[in-house]
Parts: structure tokens; C-alpha cells; sequence
């Protein structure tokens, strides 16, 4: 190591060091205007300086930090660059919050800075900045509908950048000193984590914790400078800041930023990534999509599609189990590949993918063998906020149904006496931000609690069964698995959610939200009229519908486990409205909020364990304009037999 | 948007009249619209909303009165002439090309201002290319201001209603006209497509400075957004001011009530 500058141990030293090698190549892409939009490395450390000079020009200060807010945008991740480079901290937030929830966070994480993507985070943020007078400054991206505001530190990015260009030729030297300031120790991030129970904890990575995970799961998986990504899960989520920020820069490929939320499908399939990161949720929506376009298809495509799918999905998981595959379907997989696999995985936008990831919460198995079926190469990965991402991954050609694969490279995993999941490595987070109590509770003697049950089994991988605290027996000492069970629920392209009750009942029971989409598409094809979800969700016939996907989750529930077999479920009923975050009945990230639910469905709840076939139910919901109306319905419980 | 303009108002009706046979339609109807500014119609069910906008759009030539736009006098052009002028419409009933892509119809939009040869257009080659690829790009920044990014490429007569409307909106903006009159934007959406679409009215008011006239049953809706309503009761302008003003005027009053007429 020459000099302590030199090292490339902060984000903004290795931006620069790939402006200089590979200046002329293509960082990011952004679809704007209905084209492609292309940045260099050079372009990307260039307009992060410029942004970083403009906020040193409105008197950033090191340690300050800056609340970034938006869709996945070029100028956001240039937002969190600059600011790592005056040495401050960036703090992303989800796009979708409330005003509350961003008010705490903006206050708790002390945010000098605001950078918004437009004018509906810049009203959120103004009425934010009332409660929080800590907030100084905010920057917006998009100038659209913002041009008549007059509020005192409100300015445009393009603002901004003028004024760093000023600000620059008065102190041609402050740029490149401050970065140099920059230690691998220092705070690079806080990421908020959503948390299913109380207030959301924000986690502290350090550079070395992002770079140093980055460089063992770049080196792992072979990600290569020719690899592409498409950026479009929430920058909030540490997914997306491993992904699109740390590992782009560190493995030098390039990040594409989405039209819009709307067009991300049509996006994907434009770009066609070579690696791609996604939530159970999206790969749920993803077979959604092709199921139904699949049942619109006239009979003989329909028939044809099937028959491939059953032989590759029967195929797969046999290999996936380690068992032999017979040799018909075997000889017959090319001719699938030729008109069934081939055509759907271009479709998707999949034709290219080497190496994609499925994180966040268990996959339902059978979403999981379908991709796989299609030779798409998704594998299980186990990672938390508080490791920096990483923590086991499934291997190239050792990936199996049931475990989220081996430990990364220098992560050390353990099982504690009550079961838990432990483990070190060097991402582990210097602490959540203004709550030594919270750490102490997850951080001890450098190993976190990831407060998931779990085991290795013989060869090493880990298998997650549930959430520790969740993992429950029935009143008669049966083993009961949520979790488990809701993913089972889940697999079916007619249940969105499912939340599952039993610790301490006498049997399992569960509260299920249909999906409008394939249920309203099922029905039409039916002939079944409906005015509203909360009316179709209580049609018999909708009943029936969901009572096939409970039995069939039994029967697979009966023939799969042992230790989980004896809690199956005896009783469910169709929710009248959908689980929203704006009820706080699901997380940002569309985890239930077990509190949340059995509180405000205590009612159905009881009715559950009771004798009655039907209850009336009122439900406050929130629009997304903050306003609350009431639902009232009358829910039909039905028994499985 | 606009280039430097003329002083004065950007639109006068000046006792304007209209006859289908017995029926007066409009019956000496006055209106001034100023720049840059968003003016409402109300009026009960065949007051002559819609006949006056169709006078100012060229579709009806009125019997008396006249019509002067940007300072010149316009009474007796046809609808083509009108749009060169810099006047966009939107109708009541959605008028779009069912079968065409929601691009296709917004660029459609951009007739007027396309000059060029039928060879080299049909060849697509320099001249010919250049152009398309300018009117692409307004069209893009259209799509991109109205957020339709999503079903640029989707048959017009596939959409729902409410999206339906706004590529409308969409066409009209993309002959970039000094005027927009729109019939009946927000009718048959609910609650959220209503809010979504006045955000766009007032955005294009602000951001291109576009004078807006609209006609609008919803009175929330009008008293929200515009700077000054007109209020048309049996062909008559029986109200013309403010929207509180108007508010509290008797005679909308008692044509909103239902006051008998004799």
C-alpha cells in the first residue's frame, strides 16, 4: 500500500479508479424518453462529483447524511456516491412510505440532506422537513410541477451540480481531498430495515463489511465486467444496494434503471440481464403472468405447454433430489427446449441469465422447480441487512429444494441450543444507528442472531425451516410451521397471501387473500360475475376454488415431513380486502405482520375456533392518499375435509 | 411552447349565436379566456357546452357574433385551419384509433406539423428520417409526462377508459397547441383517475403555460382547478367570473336547482 489514499477502500475511490480503467465503458443505463440513456464510469464519477461539490457548496459537512428517495435512478445512486465522498452517509428510503414512516426515519438517522426523484417525494419530504426541522436541504431530480415552489432549500439537481462547478473553482482541491479522507471503517451506509415488529433499526455498514462481501460473492459467482443487471427493486432494500451500488462498482458491470415501475417486465425483456436478483414475491408474479397467459392460449399451445412443463418440472426435481431420471422424458427434453422452454425463457426476458438469486423470504418449492425447469439457473440465497447480503448461497450445480445452500466463502455459520441460526463474517454491520440496545440484542461477540430456526445438515447446507420466534406448537404439542406452511399456501396462482394460526389452538387454521389477477381471470372464464375483490372473494365457488389448494397442501404436507405433518389445516377463510402496507398489515417488503393481523382480525380470528360458518367483519383501510374509509363484509369460514 | 405572443386575450367569443333549425343553441354567448389560464364551462345537460367548443374548434360556424384568436379574426375556419392556429381538442366520446398503438395515436397528433414527400417518407430516408425522429421525441416527452410510459405499444381500444382519456389528452398535447379545450375530461372516472388527471391539466397549464378551456360537471373538480368559470344555462351565459364568486351567484344557483324557466 503506497499511501493510505491510494487503496481502493471506499466506494468513491474504486468509481474513480473505474472512471480511469474502463472510462469509456458503459456503468449504468436508464430508459428514458423511450430510449436507453447510456453512462459511462467516466460519466458516473464525473456527475457524482459535480453533485458532491453542490451539496459541499451548501456546507456538507462530514457525517452528515443524506436521505435518498425515488425509484431505482441514475442520479440517486450518483446521490449516495457523492455523498460517501464528502464523507457523509447516505440513507435510502423507500419510495412507497408514508409520511410517517418517512418523518422517522429522516428524523432518527438525523438527515441534513434530501435528494427526491419528483415532485410527489418533494411534498412528502416538505411536510417531513415541518416535523423535522434537522432537514435543511432538498434536492429534486425530475422538475416537473416543482417549478413554482418558493420554499427556502428547495433547489434541482441541475442546480446543484451549477453551483458545484462554481464551488469548484474556488476549491479545485477540496474534491479529490476529501475523498481521500474516506477509511474503510467509516459508516458507507444505513440501511432501515422494515422490521415485522416495531420501529423500523437502522442498519451501519461499513465500506469494508459492502466491499469486502461484494469481492467474495463477485469472485464466488464469476460475475464478470459484461455482466448486466436491471435495477428495480426498492434502493432501500440492502438487495439493491449490494447489487446496483457495491457490486457494480466493485465488479465494474452495468446496472439498468427501468422506465417506470409499470414497465419493468417489458424492460427485463429488453435488456435480457445476465444476473438478476429477485424476492420470492416477484418470481411469484412472474409465474403468475405466464399461467395465465398460458390458459388464454388456444387448446393445442395450452396442451402442449403443459405436457413440457409437467415433463421438465419432474424432471428437475429428481435431479434437485439427487435421483435418477428415467430416460423418456430425458430424450424428450430437447424437443421441449426447441418449443416450450427456449420460446417462454426469451419471453420472460431470462434467455441470458447465468446466474439469478431468489432472497428475502423462502420460495415456495414449486416456484422455485418451474424456473429451474426452464434451465434458468435461480439459486436460494440466505443473507440478512446486518451481512451486508451474504451469508449462504446455493452453488452452481449443488442447488437443492430445501436448503439456501452452503456458507459463502469466510462466513462461519452455527446453530445455537434453541436452534437459532448464527454466523460471523466480515459483513457483519458495526451496529444499528442510535440503538446500542437493539445491537447488543442481534450482535454478540461478533456473531449475529439471525432469529431464524434452522439446521446443516450432513453436507453442509443450511436449511431454514422458520422465523425462531414464530415456530410454534399446537395446543396438543404438535410442531408447527407457519411460515412453511403460507409458502406451500402461496405456491398457488390463485393465493397472494396467506397468514397461518395454531400455537396453542387445538388445530391450524388460516386467513387467505385470493389473487385478483388469476381469480378474476379463473372466474371470468367462468362465467362467474363479481363487482369488487371483497365480492369475489366471497363467492362460493371462489371458496371451492381455494379449499383444492388447501387439501392439496395437506396431502403434500402429509407426504413430505415428518416432524410438520401432523399440523395440516382444518379450517380457512377468504379476507375480504387485500393485506396492505398502508394498513400496516404487511411490511414495504410484503412480510405479514403477524401482531398487526391477529390484532385487527381477532374477530375472524375466534370465529376460526368457534362454530359459526360466518362472521361480520368491518376493516379500516387506508388510501394511498392518507385518507380512511371502512369495509364491511360478511366472511364465510369453511372447514377442509 | 409558445412563441412571444400579441397582447391582449388569447380567446374572444364575441356574441356568438348558433340555430339548428328552431333550436337556438347559443344564444349571444360571450367569453374571454386570457392567457395562460384555465377557464371552466358548466352548465346544466344542453346548456351548449359542447356547441361552443365546437364553434371555437371550426366544427359549427356560428350565424352571428365572432371569434377572434390571438388577436386575429377566426369565425369562419374550418377544424383543420383551427388546429394549424394552435387549437386542441379533446372529446366527450373518446375519439382514438381503436387499432392503433397508443404511440401511433399521439403521433398522429403530429400530422400538421409533418412536411415531406410521399417518396421519401416511404423510402424513410434523410429528411424524411430526421423528422420522424423530431416528432418521436416530443411524442416520448409527452408519454413520459403523462406517465403512460407503460402502454406505449398497446392498441388504443385495449385500454381502459381512464387511460383512454389521457392518451387523448396525449394527441392533443402533441400538436402543442396555444389552446386545449376539453370536452368532458374527467367523466366516467372514479375518484382516483380524477385526481390523477386534474394533476395533469394543472401540470400542463403550468409547465407548457397552455391557455386550458374545459367543460366539467364535476363542481369540485372545477372549483379546484380553474383561475375563472363560465356558466351556460339555455344556450345564455348566465354567470362569468371567479369560482368563488360564481359560487354564490343566484342565477347558477337557481340553474342548478332547477328553478322554473317560462
Amino acid at each position: 500500500m503506497s499511501s493510505v489514499g491510494s487503496a481502493l477502500d471506499t466506494f468513491p475511490k474504486l468509481a474513480r479508479a473505474n472512471a480511469e480503467r474502463l472510462a469509456r465503458q458503459v456503468a449504468i443505463r436508464e430508459k428514458d424518453l423511450g430510449i436507453w440513456q447510456a453512462y459511462t464510469w467516466r460519466d458516473y464519477f464525473e456527475r457524482s462529483r459535480r453533485i458532491a461539490l453542490g451539496l459541499a457548496s451548501l456546507g456538507f459537512a462530514r457525517g452528515d447524511k443524506t436521505a435518498t428517495v425515488g425509484d431505482n435512478r441514475p442520479e440517486l445512486y450518483w446521490a449516495a456516491l457523492a455523498t460517501q465522498a464528502l464523507g457523509g452517509v447516505p440513507v435510502p428510503l423507500y419510495q412507497d412510505s408514508s409520511e410517517k414512516e418517512l418523518a422517522y426515519i429522516v428524523d432518527h438517522a438525523e438527515a441534513r440532506f434530501a435528494v427526491a426523484e419528483d415532485q410527489e417525494q418533494v411534498d412528502k419530504l416538505l411536510h417531513v422537513r415541518a416535523q423535522c426541522p434537522r432537514l435543511e436541504f432538498i434536492v429534486y431530480e425530475d422538475p416537473r410541477g416543482l417549478r413554482a415552489y418558493s420554499e427556502p432549500g428547495l433547489l434541482s439537481l441541475a442546480e446543484l451540480e451549477e453551483r458545484g462547478e462554481k464551488f469548484a473553482l474556488g476549491h479545485p482541491a477540496y474534491f479529490d481531498d476529501e475523498v481521500a479522507r474516506g477509511r474503510a471503517e467509516d459508516t458507507a451506509v444505513i440501511c432501515y430495515t422494515s422490521g415485522t415488529t416495531g420501529a423500523p433499526k437502522g442498519a451501519m455498514l461499513s465500506y469494508r463489511n459492502l466491499i469486502e462481501m461484494a469481492r467474495i460473492a463477485t469472485d464466488r459467482e464469476g460475475l464478470r465486467r459484461d455482466d448486466e443487471a436491471l435495477a428495480y427493486l426498492p434502493m432501500a432494500w440492502v438487495g439493491d444496494h449490494m447489487l446496483s451500488y457495491a457490486q457494480a462498482i466493485v465488479a465494474g458491470f452495468v446496472i439498468n434503471c427501468p422506465e417506470s415501475a409499470a414497465t419493468v417486465l417489458s424492460d427485463l425483456k429488453e435488456i435480457g440481464p445476465t444476473y438478476f436478483f429477485a424476492p420470492p414475491r416477484i418470481w411469484e408474479n412472474l409465474l403468475t403472468n405466464v399461467m395465465i397467459r398460458v390458459e388464454d392460449a388456444a387448446w393445442p399451445k395450452r396442451k402442449l405447454i403443459h405436457f413440457f412443463l409437467d415433463l421438465a418440472q419432474a424432471l428437475e426435481r429428481r435431479r434437485l433430489n439427487g435421483q435418477p431420471r428415467p430416460w423418456l422424458p430425458r430424450l424428450l427434453a430437447p424437443l421441449g427446449q426447441l418449443l416450450v422452454y427456449g420460446p417462454l425463457r426469451d419471453n420472460l426476458g431470462m434467455r441470458r441469465i447465468r446466474t439469478a438469486y431468489t432472497a428475502g423470504e423462502a420460495i415456495g418449492p414449486e416456484i422455485f422447480v418451474f424456473f429451474r425447469a426452464l434451465g434458468i439457473n435461480v439459486k436460494q440465497l440466505y443473507g440478512m441487512t446486518e451481512a451486508s447480503v451474504f451469508v449462504a448461497v446455493q452453488k452452481d450445480g449443488d442447488v437443492r429444494l430445501d436448503t439456501v445452500g452452503t456458507p459463502m466463502p469466510q462466513v462461519e455459520i452455527k446453530i445455537s441450543e434453541a436452534g437459532e441460526v448464527l454466523f460471523r463474517s466480515p459483513g457483519v454491520f458495526q451496529g444499528y444507528f442510535k440503538n446500542p440496545e437493539a445491537t447488543r440484542q442481534t450482535l454478540e461477540d461478533g456473531w449475529i442472531h439471525s432469529g431464524d430456526a434452522g439446521f446443516l445438515d450432513a453436507a453442509g447446507h443450511l436449511k431454514i425451516i422458520d422465523r425462531a420466534k414464530d415456530l410454534g406448537r399446537l395446543a396438543d404439542g404438535t410442531m408447527f410451521a407457519p411460515k412453511y406452511l403460507e409458502n406451500k399456501l402461496k405456491f398457488s396462482q390463485f393465493v397472494k397471501e396467506a397468514v397461518t394460526l395454531g400455537p396453542g389452538r387445538p388445530y391450524v387454521t388460516a386467513l387467505i387473500n385470493i389473487d385478483l389477477g388469476a381469480v378474476g381471470n379463473w372466474a371470468e372464464r367462468r362465467g362467474i360475475a363479481y363487482t369488487s375483490y371483497t365480492d369475489l372473494s366471497q363467492k362460493p365457488e371462489v371458496y371451492d376454488l381455494i379449499q383444492q389448494e388447501v387439501v392439496r397442501v395437506n396431502r403434500s404436507l402429509a407426504a413430505e415431513d415428518e416432524v410438520l405433518r401432523g399440523a395440516r389445516i382444518r379450517k380457512f377463510l377468504i379476507l375480504h380486502k387485500e393485506l396492505d402496507p398502508d394498513d400496516e398489515e404487511i411490511t414495504r417488503t410484503r412480510k405479514v405482520r403477524r401482531g398487526h393481523v391477529a390484532q385487527k382480525y381477532a374477530a375472524l380470528i375466534e370465529a376460526l375456533y368457534g362454530d359459526r360458518d360466518r362472521v361480520a367483519v368491518e376493516a379500516q383501510v387506508t388510501y394511498e392518499d392518507g385518507r380512511t374509509g371502512t369495509i364491511r363484509a360478511d366472511v364465510a369460514i369453511k372447514e377442509v375435509v | 411552447m409558445s412563441e412571444p405572443a400579441p397582447p391582449g386575450p388569447l380567446l374572444e367569443v364575441d356574441g356568438v349565436s348558433v340555430r339548428f333549425g328552431a333550436l337556438l343553441a347559443l344564444n349571444r354567448v360571450s367569453l374571454t379566456i386570457p392567457r395562460g389560464e384555465i377557464c371552466a364551462i358548466i352548465g346544466p345537460n344542453g346548456a351548449g357546452k359542447t356547441t361552443l367548443l365546437n364553434c371555437i374548434s371550426g366544427f359549427y360556424h356560428p350565424y352571428e357574433g365572432r371569434i377572434v384568436f390571438a388577436g386575429g379574426e377566426r369565425t369562419h375556419l374550418s377544424p383543420p385551419d383551427v388546429a394549424r392556429l394552435g387549437i386542441a381538442r379533446t372529446f366527450q366520446n373518446v375519439a382514438l384509433f381503436r387499432g392503433m398503438s397508443v404511440l401511433d395515436n399521439i403521433m398522429t397528433g403530429r400530422v400538421l406539423k409533418m412536411r415531406g414527400s410521399f417518396l421519401l417518407d416511404a423510402l424513410w430516408w434523410g429528411p424524411a428520417r430526421r423528422q420522424e425522429l423530431a416528432h418521436r421525441a416530443v411524442v416520448e416527452r409527452i408519454i413520459d409526462f403523462l406517465e403512460i410510459q407503460a402502454i406505449r405499444k398497446t392498441p388504443a381500444g385495449r385500454l381502459p377508459y381512464g387511460l383512454q382519456k389521457r392518451v387523448e389528452l396525449a394527441r392533443a398535447l402533441a400538436a402543442e397547441p396555444q389552446l386545449l379545450l376539453l370536452d368532458e375530461p374527467m367523466a366516467g372516472m372514479n375518484v382516483e383517475e380524477k385526481e390523477d388527471m386534474c394533476r395533469f391539466v394543472l401540470d400542463v397549464n403550468s409547465e407548457f403555460g397552455t391557455t386550458i378551456a374545459l367543460i366539467e360537471h364535476d363542481m369540485g373538480v372545477v372549483m379546484d382547478i380553474s383561475d375563472h368559470v363560465v356558466v351556460l344555462d339555455y344556450g345564455r351565459t348566465i354567470a362569468d367570473g371567479p369560482p368563488e364568486q360564481v359560487r354564490k351567484d343566484e342565477a347558477v344557483l337557481n340553474a342548478y336547482l332547477g328553478v322554473a324557466h317560462d
